[in-house]
């Protein structure tokens, strides 16, 4: 007889023994002398993996289904190991360059620092797990039970629903479980999330099941069997043994299989324990190398029983069956795991306890059974640290610090409320656990139940992957594959465990809701499940997965991303890249005062760690607070690092823009944050734009030399036309001394006027090179342009009287004063004057010059203007000329009038003119129907 | 009988010299403007001489002096460029034109009634 307080004493002495391990653990990594820095403990750490579910309920899939009952779940894990350590890898490194804290804090972190992904993948989390925490609770309760009646193995068939739950076993081992991971994981907040001591323990606790379950298996084979050899070729004898021997490979064998392996892969990172060990408590990259072949190996070692001890328990058990009359009777052919006994049943997830105890085993049977709840109480702790810091960071602080009644925003201190919301989170997360067991899990299998958390997980899945590999993978694409593939995962997967708990109709199941069989949540959209051997399980993750990653590149494909997100895109998926510089990256350039981060991190640190960090980080970079009041980029994103650690990075966001002032990013930064597929093509497009650029400047510049050469032919040509005048008068005068005295005057008039005109060409040259150097000094007064255009207007009457053109003048009586250079201003009218008796009609010519006021009102602003305007009834300018008329060279030159006479800068330099009086000057015309030059100019 | 000749240039202030220069050295003189006008006056009137200007409104010298060359009845018609263009391409394409010389301003008068009379001088 095992008495029961021998079994509770050795319990609570083990967990005690874990404890001073986790304490011991604390105490080295405080003094420096981590415990954990190795390979092999790292290895060891990550076989929290193996639960009861491994413990118990393998050998009991081994019982119903031979080796692929179970396998597949471990050559998942193998597989993920020594083939996808590089995404480990990747995910590492990026979670201990970000200060990941959780998978939450990863897949929101990736998109975005979103706090609805965070929230999601919490809820998500908590739910998925829900059914595996029940499944350890049934374990231990189950387990319990048996070895506290030794050595009567059988268990009674009342279900657990019918017992109030606090007469119920499970709910006191529930209870206590946590209690241990309230003390475990939240003694003090960790500025990372990472329990040197509770890695420490899980390692230990891992070697402890390994040992057991060896310890057990080498009794069966060695002990009740001479060996391996043995105990097969006895189990052969049994039929029901004997067609487990054979892989028998049919549709449903095959894709549940490949089911089973695919969400096993993806769950030995995915779950949030599995994360928490693998990636928040990585001490070192290079862990990783070793425990890639040490993990599976452990794996291996921790399987190799498994078949013995089903077959030696079936062999056991079988025999007694079959001298019990009501059990032999209704034995079936294939064995379901549940033999029923008159006295009771015996459940094949249990053979290595109950078998050991059949022998009379006791001590061997009590280490069996501390190695099933070492096994449980590991996964129990381990799972609800990292899931209630994912609830507290994730989900409780969001909300609560928007809660503003609360004033969460003036309490100094939040690290106790911080560590209140994570225990009361693990109180609930065991609690949901309890009811789970207690109202669902009595009609399922350990595995089965373990097959519904695993298949939450794996709809992290496409976020985490395609986060990690696919920039362009936006928050949205995220958020519709996670929610979709999680809808899809409860309606074919937890609907159905609940209504076969009675919680639901089973007609449900069957017909589909409301009749509609297409809905049918085991055969959704008629997917005829038999017909390509689905098991439900395969069937809800093919649906879930479907559906999620279909969402999730479909969404992505068709939405944005914000800055964040493409920042953090870019540092997750170029994590190699980025990571050596992250610390002093400045993606996100921002100053706070020190003062403001300091007293933000003290709330949710403490002052003494706030303290130890913000002296690390001087030392670190050379800084002296008392003279740098103001906090960099560099110390903003070191700050939110730390309270990433404590908060979750999408809190540690919004805390921190909280007492920080953004900077408007500079395009070099926008340049970074881009993410590097943006940027090449943004490269190559800047790239295709300066080549285009250099070949249209270079087309500029053969284009301005030619124009240069044709201006130097131009002017010259001016200059040769009014000089061949007067060189030929001039000879003509010289040559003829008996030159009557009217052809004289008028040779000489000539002479004189085409003098005249090269000193204009001269002066119009010397301006325009003015303007190009810039070496125009404006002698600006207050004037009244009546004068300007009197003057002008004067100057230019003998040209007009000589072409016999119609003057007509429209201005009033007024005073139009704006500030000029006066003779700059008549240059301007003078010029428009001559061009436009240039291009009047020759025979009827009409050149009006009008002024008066314009008033421009804008949002804020009304403006008055003094509008001048020149038109003449000359042949007009196209469209398509009227901006080339100011530019320098440039002459329209017309079909039927050809090239003009002039220089073709004489209208560039009128525009620089008005340009620099803070004017405008514009023509409008049509061929053949005048042109009107207009101008404004600011009045006084 | 007198040789006439036509000053085609757009620049009056040319066309006054050089009308003078002509009548005075005893030819039959007449002017024209643009190059349309000159063609009117070359058809009706005959020149034996046309002193042509480049840059014309409209159709210019070249175009003038093209159609010129290519109707035979004017083979006889000394056609002598006088223009302000003076880069060698633009002489080359002048003289490409098959015209009898190319002048270019600013000319010395007796240059240019000089390579007049030498030029009428052999179609004697």
């Amino acid at each position: 007889m095992l008495e029961q307080k021998i079994i509770i004493f050795v319990s609570f002495g083990y967990m005690g023994l874990l404890f001073a391990i986790a304490f011991w653990g604390d105490k080295r990594a405080q003094a420096g002398k981590s415990i954990i820095s190795n390979p092999y403990i790292y290895a060891l750490s990550l076989a929290v993996y193996c639960t009861a579910w491994t413990f118990y309920g393998s050998v009991g899939a081994a019982s119903r289904s031979g080796i692929t009952g179970f396998l597949n779940i471990y050559l998942g894990p193998t597989l993920m190991m020594i083939l996808g350590w590089p995404v480990l890898r990747k995910i590492i490194r990026i979670s201990k360059v970000n200060r990941i804290t959780s998978i939450a804090d990863f897949i929101a972190s990736r998109y975005g620092k979103s706090a609805t992904i965070a929230g999601v993948v919490t809820i998500i989390a908590v739910l998925g797990i829900v059914p595996y925490m029940s499944v350890q609770i049934k374990a231990i309760s189950t387990s319990f039970q048996l070895i506290s009646q030794y050595p009567d193995v059988y268990m009674a068939k009342t279900t657990v629903v019918s017992l109030p739950a606090t007469k119920d076993t499970a709910f006191f081992v529930a209870m206590l479980l946590a209690l241990f991971a309230v003390i475990f994981g939240t003694r003090h907040l960790e500025t990372t999330e990472r329990h040197e001591g509770l890695v420490a323990a899980i390692a230990f606790e891992s070697g402890v099941k390994l040992i057991a379950i060896i310890s057990v298996g080498l009794f069966i084979t060695y002990g009740l069997y001479s060996g391996f050899g043995d105990l097969f070729a006895r189990a052969s004898l049994v039929p029901q043994i004997k067609q487990l021997f054979v892989m028998e490979v049919n549709a449903s064998t095959f894709t549940g299989w490949y089911n089973a392996l695919f969400l096993a892969m993806v769950a030995i990172f995915l779950l949030p324990r599995q994360f928490q060990m693998i990636v928040v408590e990585n001490v070192d990259e290079n862990h990783l190398k070793k425990a890639v072949w040490l993990f599976p190996l452990y794996l291996l070692a921790i399987n190799i029983f498994v078949i013995p001890i089903a077959f030696g328990g079936m062999l056991h058990f079988f025999e007694q069956c079959l001298s019990d009359p009501g059990c032999r009777e209704i034995l079936p052919e294939t064995f379901d795991g549940i033999l029923k006994f008159e006295k009771g049943q015996i459940d094949a997830d249990y053979f290595a306890l109950t078998l050991l105890m059949a022998e009379k085993q006791q001590g061997l049977a009590l280490f069996a059974f501390i190695g099933g709840m070492s096994a449980a109480t590991g996964m129990v702790i381990v799972e609800t640290i990292a899931l209630s810091t994912m609830v507290c960071n994730d989900l409780v602080m969001p909300v609560l610090l928007r809660l503003s009644f609360l004033r969460l925003e003036q309490k100094s201190d939040l690290t106790r409320l911080l560590l209140i919301i994570r225990r009361v989170s693990i109180l609930l997360i065991v609690l949901l656990g309890y009811l789970y067991f207690h109202y669902v899990v009595g009609y399922y299998s350990l595995v089965s139940i373990g097959m519904i958390s695993f298949a939450a997980v794996a709809q992290f899945c496409p976020a985490v992957i395609g986060g990690i590999f696919w920039k362009g993978a936006t928050r949205s694409g995220a958020l519709w594959g996670l929610v979709a593939g999680f809808f899809t995962w409860a309606y074919t997967l937890v609907l159905p465990s609940l209504a076969q708990a009675g919680f639901l109709s089973r007609d449900l199941l069957v017909r589909g809701p409301l009749g509609i069989e297409l809905l049918s949540p085991l055969h959704l959209f008629g997917l005829d499940i038999h017909l390509l051997g689905f098991d439900q399980y395969t069937h809800a993750v093919f649906w879930s997965i479907f559906v999620n990653l279909a969402l999730f590149i479909g969404v992505s494909l068709f939405s944005k991303q914000n800055e964040t997100e493409q920042k953090q895109a870019t540092l997750f998926v170029d994590v190699f890249t980025h990571s050596v510089e992250s610390e002093k990256s400045s993606f996100w350039r921002a100053t706070a005062a020190v003062v403001d981060l300091r007293t933000l991190l003290e709330r949710f640190l403490g002052k003494s760690r706030t303290d130890d960090a913000l002296e690390y980080y001087a030392r670190e970079h050379h800084l002296n607070w008392e003279k740098d009041l103001i906090a960099d980029a560099g110390l903003v994103s070191y700050a939110e690092k730390m309270l990433a650690g404590a908060i979750g990075s999408a809190s540690a966001l919004v805390m921190v823009r909280s007492v920080v002032e953004e900077e408007p990013l500079g395009m070099d930064e926008i340049m970074h944050i881009l993410d590097e597929s943006q940027q090449m093509i943004i490269y190559s497009r800047e790239l295709e734009k300066a080549t285009k650029d250099l070949e249209a400047a270079n087309e500029r510049l053969q284009e301005l030399d030619r124009l240069k050469n044709e201006f130097i032919s131009t002017v010259t040509h001016e200059l040769r036309t009014p000089l061949t005048s007067v060189r030929a008068l001039a000879e003509i005068v010289q040559k003829n001394p008996d030159l009557d005295a009217k052809k004289h005057h008028q040779f000489v008039g000539i002479i004189i006027k085409e003098s005249e005109r090269l000193s204009r060409l001269i002066n119009d040259v010397l301006d325009f090179q003015k303007i190009e150097s810039g070496q125009i000094q404006w002698q600006m007064t207050r004037l009244d342009f009546r004068e300007v255009i009197e003057d002008s207007i004067f100057s230019t009457g003998q040209l007009i009287k000589e072409k016999n053109i119609d003057l007509i003048l429209d201005i009033s009586n007024q005073n139009y004063f704006v500030s000029g250079d006066k003779d700059r201003l008549i240059q301007v009218m003078v010029n428009l004057i001559s061009n436009a008796v240039k291009f009047c009609d020759s025979e009827y010519g009409k050149i009006q010059v009008g002024m008066h006021i314009e008033t421009i009102k804008t949002d804020n602003n009304v403006n008055h203007y003094l509008k001048v305007l020149v038109k003449d009834n000359g042949i007009g300018i196209g469209k398509d000329d009227q901006e080339i008329v100011f530019q320098e060279f440039r002459q329209v030159i017309s079909g039927t009038k050809g090239r003009p006479a002039g220089t073709g800068i004489g209208l560039t330099i009128t525009k620089h003119i008005i340009d620099s009086h803070g004017g405008r000057i514009w023509v409008d015309s049509d061929l053949d129907k005048g042109a009107t030059f207009f101008f404004t100019l600011p009045l006084l | 009988m007198k040789k006439k000749i036509l000053i085609v240039d757009d620049e009056p202030n040319i066309i006054v010299p050089l009308e003078f220069l002509m009548k005075q050295n005893n030819y039959d003189v007449r002017t024209a403007q643009t190059g349309e006008k000159a063609m009117d006056l070359i058809s009706s009137w005959k020149p034996d001489l046309i002193l042509l200007d480049i840059m014309l409104p409209g159709m210019d010298g070249y175009e003038v002096c093209q159609k010129i060359r290519q109707e035979k009845k004017f083979n006889q018609t000394r056609i002598v460029f006088l223009s302000a263009m003076a880069r060698s391409i633009d002489i080359a394409k002048g003289m490409g034109l098959a015209a009898d010389d190319y002048i270019t301003k600013p000319f010395a008068t007796d240059y240019v009634v000089s390579k007049i009379k030498e030029l009428l001088a052999e179609n004697e």
